[in-house]
Formats: structure tokens, C-alpha cells, sequence
């Protein structure tokens, strides 16, 4: 279950893939939507972590639209309750991810991405 | 007992007998909880705030189900496949990701508010291959700093591990240093041969002599023992109390995706007799 609270804080970690890294791109994605409990105090918590372009050209990528292209100065209800649907409800299940920059394509299979590297791109 | 570490590499060892029989024990599930209990009381986390954290080497979700039970975000990361199959069909919270920590994290800087990590770093003692990045103190730099610059400042990373060396111990403080940590060793029961548990506690930032190394608990095991039951008791009902999250209602679901559908947003998934059911195992 790739869930985009963990996307967004992922980058490529092959061996000298130092910048361009990041996000890496879903490919082929198997979407699934699962409820959880709301809770704002935490979605709040989370927000100085959150790369907001990164985050918002990845919802839309799964068909999510409901962030604003800038992150808004006024954090009401209606919009940490996006946010969280948007950070912990969208499961990516089946796909892979992309390495924009070295190209190195991280399977997901059954919701778990293969993060394991060959010989020649450990650092 | 012969050091599993010694037998054949993780993923090997851990195949699907062996992750089903480790998780089936219930006396493993007792020792794994235990301990992850300790590193979490060990990394000592802001009371009520909530917090992310990394589970290092999660296999199975015995250590993952607890902080699920305290109401913690997680990621787990781990190199067995079988492992993290048996942490699927048990439906822990966490993500789960196959990685091989000796390879390095790539998570970005600051993204964890703390990271515990239960009966795994002895595995990264023993060399697999003899490819130069298949070095234990190679792999175990690569792990450290990576995982230095994926917490945040100040944090505290928290290992319980079985070393069988005081050199050993030396090697990995040492290089845990080199990558930038404070911290060191804590002994729970030294005294005790069946009780005694060695933790690494490692702080990232927080100088000027904030971050202390705890002091390890003394005496027996029994004592110890009716300790952490005690304890275990006291979390069980205030996780049950508080904290505990709860499977969102159908109508919620179903309140949600109307909302959606009212804002123009296509591929909302139908409303079916499936809407608001526990997911099932995929296996
Ligand atoms: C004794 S189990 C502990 C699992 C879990 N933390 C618990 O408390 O039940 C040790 C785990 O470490 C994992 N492991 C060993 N070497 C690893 C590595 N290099 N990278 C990631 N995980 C590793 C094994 O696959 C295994 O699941
Ligand atoms: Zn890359």
C-alpha cells in the first residue's frame, strides 16, 4: 500500500542519483481507495514535510483534483479533510515508480514497492 | 540456540515456514512486544503529539501492530518477502516496503519523527558476498547515514539487537557516530542472562547535552517481567481508551464520495456491497 504520505517523502537512492530524484513517477498504477480515520491534528503535523508541487502534480497524475495549486495560508476543515483523503486513503496496489532522473523503475506488487537495487547502483 | 544471522541471508531464512511459524509463536509475540514497548518508551516522543516513524527491518508486523495500537503513522521497511506477506494478511496500518537496509534509505531529509527497529541489526554483521558493497561496515555506513538525514531534528532512532561481541557493539557504535549520531548503548537486566536486552539509541541533533543516554533497567527477570506486563496492560487500555483508531463507517465512505461527486470529480469508484468492507488478505 503505497499511500502518498509516503510517496511524497520518497527519492531514488541509486548510486550518485543526487538530484532530479524526486517524486518518482507512478507508471501503470492499480488504484484503491480506502477509508481512514480522519484525524486533523496529524494531517496538520504533517504539513511543513510535505513537497506541496510534488504532492499536488501526483494527486492529479491518480485522477485526485481536489488541491489547490498553491498551499493555501488558511488551513479550514474542508481542506485538511482533502488532504487526507488525499494522503492516507489513495493506495497504490499494483504499478511501479519511476526514477525521473536515473530512469530506475521500482515495481509494486500486492502494495509493496521492490526498492532493492542492483549490485552496480549501490552507492 | 545457533544465531539465525549465521544460518543463511535473511530473505532465505525467512521464508514462508519460518515467517508464519516466528509470527504464530505467541511467546515471540510477547518478547517482540515487549521490546518494542522499551524502544518506544527509549525514544522517548513528545507525549500526545502525533509522530511518524520508521520501523527498521518490520517484518512480520509484530513490532508494527503495536505502534498501530498507540495510534502511530508508520512505514516499515524490510528485506524478507515472506515477512512482509504475513504483515499483509495481519492488515497492519503501516506501509511496508522490500528494501535492503544495508543498501541505503531514500527517504528525504527530515521525513520521520523517529524510527525503532527490534531484532535486526545483528543481521547486517554478516557479510553475504564478498562484493565490496557487500561489506558490513560498508552497508552499515550506508544504512547510518541515510537514515541520519531521514530524521528530523532533534529524533531518536532506537535498536534493540542481539550483538554476540563487545566488538561488534564498537563497530557499529562507531560507525553510527562517523554518520553523524549521538547517542550509545543502553542495558536493560545486565545481570540477568535470559532478561538482558542491548538497545542502541541514537539521537540526531538536540547538543548541549538535551539528549542523555537513558539509564537500562535493573534487576531480575522476573522483575522485569511483571514490568513490562504491567505496562503492557496499562498501554492495552489506554490505546482502547483513546488513541485506537476505528474502521471508518459505511455512510462516512459513502457521505465522502457523494461530496465528490458533487465537486465534478470523475472515476469515483461506485458504491457497491463492497463499500466500507475490511479489505481482505491479498494472498
Ligand atoms: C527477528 S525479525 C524481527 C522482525 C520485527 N521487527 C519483529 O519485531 O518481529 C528480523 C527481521 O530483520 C529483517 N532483516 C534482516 N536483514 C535485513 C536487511 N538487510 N534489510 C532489511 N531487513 C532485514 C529480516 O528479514 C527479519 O524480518
Ligand atoms: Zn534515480
Amino acid at each position: 500500500m503505497v499511500r502518498l504520505v509516503t510517496h511524497n517523502l520518497l527519492a531514488c537512492h541509486a548510486k550518485d542519483c543526487n538530484t532530479n530524484n524526486f517524486p518518482l513517477g507512478f507508471q501503470n498504477v492499480q488504484l484503491e481507495i480506502r477509508e481512514a480515520e480522519f484525524n486533523p491534528d496529524f494531517v496538520r503535523a504533517f504539513l511543513p514535510k510535505i513537497e506541496w508541487n510534488a504532492l499536488v502534480k501526483t494527486a492529479r497524475e491518480l485522477g485526485d483534483t481536489s488541491l489547490p495549486d498553491e498551499q493555501p495560508e488558511m488551513v479550514d476543515d474542508d481542506f485538511l479533510q482533502n488532504l487526507h483523503h488525499v494522503l492516507f486513503e489513495l493506495h497504490v496496489i499494483e504499478g511501479a515508480m519511476v526514477c525521473p532522473n536515473c530512469k530506475h523503475v521500482y515495481p509494486i506488487s500486492d502494495g509493496i514497492p521492490n526498492m532493492l537495487l542492483a549490485e552496480h547502483e549501490i552507492a | 540456540m545457533s544465531r539465525p544471522e549465521l544460518v543463511a541471508p535473511p530473505e532465505i531464512y525467512y521464508g514462508d515456514s519460518e515467517a508464519k511459524k516466528y509470527t504464530q509463536n505467541t511467546r515471540n509475540q510477547q518478547i517482540q512486544a515487549d521490546m518494542t514497548y522499551r524502544a518506544l518508551e527509549l525514544l522517548n516522543l513528545p507525549p500526545e503529539k502525533p509522530a511518524f516513524l520508521l520501523d527498521i527491518g518490520c517484518g512480520s508486523g509484530l513490532s508494527g501492530e503495536i505502534l498501530d495500537e498507540e495510534g502511530y503513522n508508520w512505514v516499515g521497511v524490510d528485506i524478507a518477502p515472506s515477512m512482509l506477506e504475513v504483515a499483509l494478511e495481519r492488515e497492519v496500518e503501516g506501509d511496508l516496503f522490500l528494501q535492503d537496509i544495508g543498501q541505503g534509505l531514500g527517504f528525504r531529509p527530515g521525513s520521520f519523527d523517529g524510527a525503532i527497529s527490534i531484532s535486526v541489526l545483528q543481521w547486517l554483521l554478516n557479510a553475504e558476498t564478498s562484493h565490496p558493497t557487500s561489506s558490513p561496515p560498508h552497508r552499515l555506513q550506508l544504512f547510518f547515514t541515510t537514515l541520519h538525514s531521514a530524521l528530523r531534528n532533534p529524533s531518536r532512532a532506537v535498536f534493540q539487537f542481539y550483538p554476540s561481541s563487545d566488538d561488534q557493539i564498537q563497530l557499529i557504535t562507531s560507525i553510527a557516530q562517523k554518520a553523524g549520531f549521538g547517542g550509545g548503548i543502553v542495558v536493560d537486566f545486565p545481570n540477568s542472562k535470559k532478561a538482558k536486552k542491548v538497545f542502541l539509541c541514537l539521537f540526531v541533533g538536540g547538543g548541549g547535552g538535551q539528549q542523555e543516554i537513558p539509564k537500562g533497567l535493573e534487576g531480575e527477570e522476573e522483575d522485569g517481567k511483571a514490568r513490562f506486563e504491567r505496562r503492557r496492560e496499562r498501554e492495552r487500555s489506554r490505546a482502547k481508551n483513546g488513541r485506537r483508531r476505528t474502521i471508518k463507517d459505511r455512510d462516512w465512505i459513502l457521505k465522502k464520495k457523494e461530496l465528490y461527486r458533487k465537486r465534478g470529480k470523475e472515476e469515483v469508484p461506485r458504491d457497491s456491497r463492497y463499500t466500507g468492507r475490511k479489505r481482505k488478505p491479498v494472498f
